[in-house]
């Protein structure tokens, strides 16, 4: 009996391109050092896989990979990492002695086995692919399948995200260890600080610059650069750009003539 | 077979009076005495009783048994508390009921001062009761019962005054010694069933022709292993002597007149496996024939006048034997020795319990002499006894003993000569060594000091003794003329000897009678007429040293047994707290080390628990892999 | 090619983000390779669906990529909170439970 599914070269040549990168990515994810690149990194294994899904003929669960999963929780994860903070490398020092010639020598018997197996493991039957499954749309197929024979995990996994929300919301919440001071405690803190440079508020960047960029620190009246006008983050980096250039006695002042 | 309702009466009564003494306690201090006696002798009529109804039958209707209830019935094993009282039974009966009321008659008076009387009555009931239930068992089991009761009374009346360190370890002596004979009873039982399938006498007896010879052979030598432990038998002998630390009615009773006769007893009851098994009967003759010298060589060396005694017991109980090794020609013999020597020995040992009690309990026969003006009832009875065991024509030891030295030379061939002309020497040595207690004792100058008051003893004491001597007197001629005893029991032996004559019997009589009067002579000269020393003399020959110390036999037993037994308790000892308990401590040390290696897997960290899980999930394909492999 | 290769790239996949977790002390960064296992049980689940010809296998695919939604929500808010007290990102530093 001649096989029911027979893949096309177009979908090899998509495979063995994409397959290669996925797994570059994925073991990138692992070494690299900085937070962000892996966040990076594993978005690109996320989208390899949703263009395999399509190529596989689950098309909406393909978009629905790049929409939520690459979306929405690569996108949570990066926002976390900047609130944690950006900085935060491993060291490459290991703390717990042992443990990396363990991790290694299991995956590769992890993986070596499983491919094995894989290999070995006979489904007793032909690919039948999704024609005639897909033969009113994915999308119809997937909501006959969704709202009759899995409607109860359907529920109970909507409960679920309700109770996620719920939680997250109540471990983010910020409870308030003072408080909060009002208008006018904040006006008289305001005034009995050291100089009266802040009694109006503090200076956002560039007000007495003639410069706006961020990393540009605004000038106190008598001229020095004002150090509260610039992120602590971009300090700590160093990425502070001298004030001096765009003082305004280095400004040639002439308004040039409108012709 | 005949059932006998009243045999159980025989055991019942004794055994009431032993459990009646002990349980009441105090409360029977005054009376015990004269119950036990009572039930003694009401157990005396009994066998009377049941001798003339036993007369009245026909000689193969005579044995009757009573069952009791059923005992042991698991799968094939099948043994009841049965009684059975036969020919052969009804002398023993008659013997341990009759000798032992006379003994209790002894008693009462002999032990007037002892305070704890009453629990020598029920120590010496118990033995009755005991001890016949050894005689009237049906089975090997039932026997072993008897056989167990009376070890144990042995024990309880040997360290009766148990004050005293050296006579309670006496008495443990001989209830070990006693216990390694009876590990030989055992294992006879133990190849009786396992190859027979049966334990009773008459099942045993049944199977004797058709069974293997080396089965018999077997249960035989293990019967003879159980009687030398019983009967004090080379080489299981030495406990024999230490057994006179017990009062002396003990020592009548019990090492002379019916517990050491057990043996023989069993012997005999085993006529059938014996007569299957020529070897183990040859065994038999053997050791009686070693023992009858043993005794005879200790007993010339012996100044304590019961050891002498119990000597002379070793002795004649080896005659017994040989007799009973001589095959069907000679079981009867043995018996009639037996009960011939129950009444001159029991007799004997109550004199010499009256001259203790006169001497005020001295027991060295060198500090006695000339007591015959002083004791006349005592030396008159002692007198008669002698005159029967060193086989004087007429009384008692003449018969039974000529008897069976005349049986030996009939054996034939080699084991004939040598067997007969041992008994022979046996008789001479025999004659020489009672002769020199009764002359050290009774006709040799006074020797005693100046603080002793030698009398007679009261009438309880002495009526006994005179009773014993008529016995001594008349008992051998009654049972041996026209063949009386020999006919009596004839039916329980199947096969018939054949008489094959080597030397007429006027010729042995002949014979024995002049080693006797060679044996009197010599100890005559020596101790009647030159002057005997107070002190035992310190210059004498290697063999008298030799036979002063019993052969050797105590320092054999030590070298060959205590010494490696010890050896074997301490390094047992030893390994059970190096081995034993170190593997325990060791298993503890084991959990404890093993903890503190596992406790390194608790690190905190959970990276190194996810580690762990992925090993795990590793572990797990790895199986799925192997197995559908 | 089979869509057996298929397979065999999600067991790799998997493979990597366990080692991932294992190595790895950055708590993100952990919690990223988790998501790298679901997705690769992903994958599986859409290949089988494809083998059998039903769409099961999308329907429980789904299933998961919405529990795995859940729980990147609870999850980061969690280490958001250990971070705020403890300033720290390291798991190795939760190792209360030691000794």
């Amino acid at each position: 009996m001649e096989p029911l599914l027979t893949i096309q070269t177009p979908e090899t040549i998509l495979f063995w391109v994409l397959a290669p990168l996925s797994l570059i990515a994925a073991v990138g994810m692992l070494l690299v050092k900085k937070a962000v690149h892996s966040a990076l990194l594993l978005a690109w294994v996320m989208i390899t896989l949703a263009i395999f899904y399509i190529a596989q003929g689950a098309v909406f669960l393909g978009v629905v990979q790049v929409i939520v999963y690459t979306g929405a929780v690569m996108m949570l994860f990066l926002f976390i990492l900047m609130l944690v903070g950006v900085d935060s490398s491993d060291s490459l020092t290991e703390t717990i002695s042992g443990i990396r010639p363990i991790a290694i020598t299991a995956a590769i018997g992890f993986g070596g086995l499983m491919v094995s197996l894989l290999g070995r493991a006979t489904l007793g039957r032909e690919p039948v692919g999704l024609e005639t499954a897909n033969a009113a749309g994915n999308v119809e197929g997937l909501a006959v399948l969704l709202f009759s024979k899995y409607v109860f995990p359907f529920e109970a996994v909507s409960a679920l995200l309700i109770t996620a929300a719920v939680g997250a919301m109540v471990l983010a919440h910020h409870q308030r260890t003072n408080i909060r001071p009002t208008q006018r405690e904040q006006s008289i803190n305001r005034f009995r600080s050291d100089s009266l440079a802040g009694a109006a508020g503090l200076p956002g960047p560039g007000v007495f610059a003639r410069h706006n960029a961020v990393d540009v620190p605004a000038l106190l009246p008598d001229g020095t650069p004002a150090p509260t006008s610039i992120s602590a983050t971009l300090k700590a980096r160093g990425d502070v750009i001298s004030s001096a250039p765009f003082q305004l006695d280095n400004v040639d002042t002439t308004v040039a003539e409108e012709k | 077979m005949t059932t006998n309702n009243g045999l159980v009466y025989l055991i019942a009564l004794p055994l009431f009076g032993s459990l009646a003494l002990l349980l009441l306690g105090r409360k029977a201090d005054k009376w015990g005495h004269l119950l036990a006696t009572g039930l003694s002798a009401g157990s005396f009529g009994v066998g009377l009783l049941q001798l003339s109804q036993m007369l009245s039958r026909d000689p193969q209707a005579r044995p009757v048994t009573q069952k009791l209830f059923t005992w042991i019935n698991v799968g094939s094993f099948n043994v009841d508390a049965s009684l059975l009282l036969d020919q052969l039974s009804i002398c023993f009966v008659l013997l341990i009921t009759g000798v032992g009321t006379l003994i209790h008659i002894y008693s009462i008076s002999y032990m007037s001062h002892d305070p704890d009387r009453r629990r020598f009555f029920a120590y010496l009931n118990l033995f009755i009761a005991a001890m016949l239930l050894l005689v009237l068992g049906d089975s090997y089991l039932n026997l072993y019962v008897g056989w167990e009761g009376v070890g144990l009374a042995s024990y309880l009346l040997i360290g009766f005054w148990n004050q005293k360190p050296a006579y309670a370890t006496a008495s443990k002596k001989a209830f070990v010694m006693n216990r390694i004979g009876d590990m030989g009873l055992s294992f006879a039982i133990m190849i009786a069933f396992a190859s027979l399938g049966t334990v009773s006498f008459s099942g045993v007896k049944e199977q004797s022709e058709t069974a293997s010879e080396a089965t018999m052979t077997a249960i035989g030598l293990m019967l003879l292993v159980a009687a030398i432990g019983k009967s004090a038998q080379f080489p299981l002998q030495a406990w024999l002597g230490d057994a006179m630390a017990g009062p002396t009615p003990v020592s009548a009773l019990i090492h002379a007149a019916t517990m050491v006769t057990a043996g023989v007893y069993l012997i005999v009851r085993s006529n059938f496996v014996f007569d299957a098994a020529p070897n183990a009967q040859l065994a038999v003759a053997i050791i009686g024939a070693i023992t009858l010298m043993f005794g005879a060589i200790i007993g010339m060396a012996k100044d304590d006048i019961k050891k002498a005694l119990a000597a002379s017991t070793m002795s004649q109980i080896g005659y017994m034997i040989l007799g009973a090794g001589l095959g069907p020609a000679g079981y009867a013999y043995a018996i009639m020795h037996l009960i011939t020597h129950g009444f001159f020995k029991a007799g004997m040992f109550l004199g010499a319990g009256s001259v203790m009690h006169g001497m005020n309990d001295e027991v060295n026969m060198r500090k006695y002499g000339g007591l015959r003006k002083f004791m006349p009832i005592t030396f008159v009875t002692f007198g008669l006894g002698y005159l029967a065991i060193i086989g004087v024509p007429p009384f008692a030891g003449f018969y039974s003993k000529d008897l069976i030295i005349e049986t030996a030379f009939n054996a034939g061939g080699a084991k004939g000569i040598i067997l007969g002309s041992t008994a022979l020497l046996g008789a001479a040595l025999t004659a020489f060594y009672m002769t020199r207690v009764m002359i050290l004792t009774f006709t040799s100058p006074k020797r005693w000091d100046e603080n002793q008051h030698p009398h007679e003893s009261p009438s309880l004491m002495w009526i006994p003794m005179v009773v014993l001597s008529i016995g001594s007197v008349t008992s051998g001629l009654l049972l041996s003329r026209g063949g009386t005893l020999k006919t009596w029991l004839a039916p329980l032996f199947e096969k018939h000897s054949e008489h094959e004559e080597l030397l007429a019997p006027i010729v042995v009589s002949g014979l024995a009678i002049l080693m006797v009067a060679i044996g009197v002579s010599i100890a005559v000269i020596k101790y009647q007429l030159s002057d005997v020393a107070n002190e035992a003399p310190s210059n004498v020959s290697i063999f008298t040293r030799f036979a002063r110390r019993d052969l050797l036999q105590d320092d054999a037993n030590e070298a060959l047994f205590m010494r490696p037994g010890q050896a074997l308790t301490s390094l047992l000892v030893k390994t059970d707290d190096v081995v034993i308990d170190g593997s325990v401590r060791g298993v503890a040390k084991m959990a404890l080390s093993s903890g503190a290696v596992l406790r390194k897997t608790q690190t905190g960290y959970v990276r190194s628990y996810a580690a762990l899980i992925l090993l795990g999930a590793t572990a797990l394909i790895a199986a799925i892999w192997v197995v559908t492999q | 090619m089979t869509l057996d290769y298929y397979l065999y790239l999600a067991a790799l996949l998997f493979t990597i983000g366990a080692v991932g977790v294992v190595l790895r002390r950055n708590a993100i960064v952990v919690f990223m390779c988790i998501e790298l296992m679901l997705n690769a049980a992903n994958l599986t689940l859409v290949t089988f669906s494809r083998i059998n010809g039903t769409l099961d296998g999308q329907v429980i695919a789904f299933f998961t990529m919405v529990v795995a939604a859940c729980e990147v929500v609870v999850g980061l808010a969690i280490i958001v909170t250990i971070y705020r007290s403890r300033r720290s990102s390291t798991i190795d530093d939760a190792s209360l439970l030691r000794r």
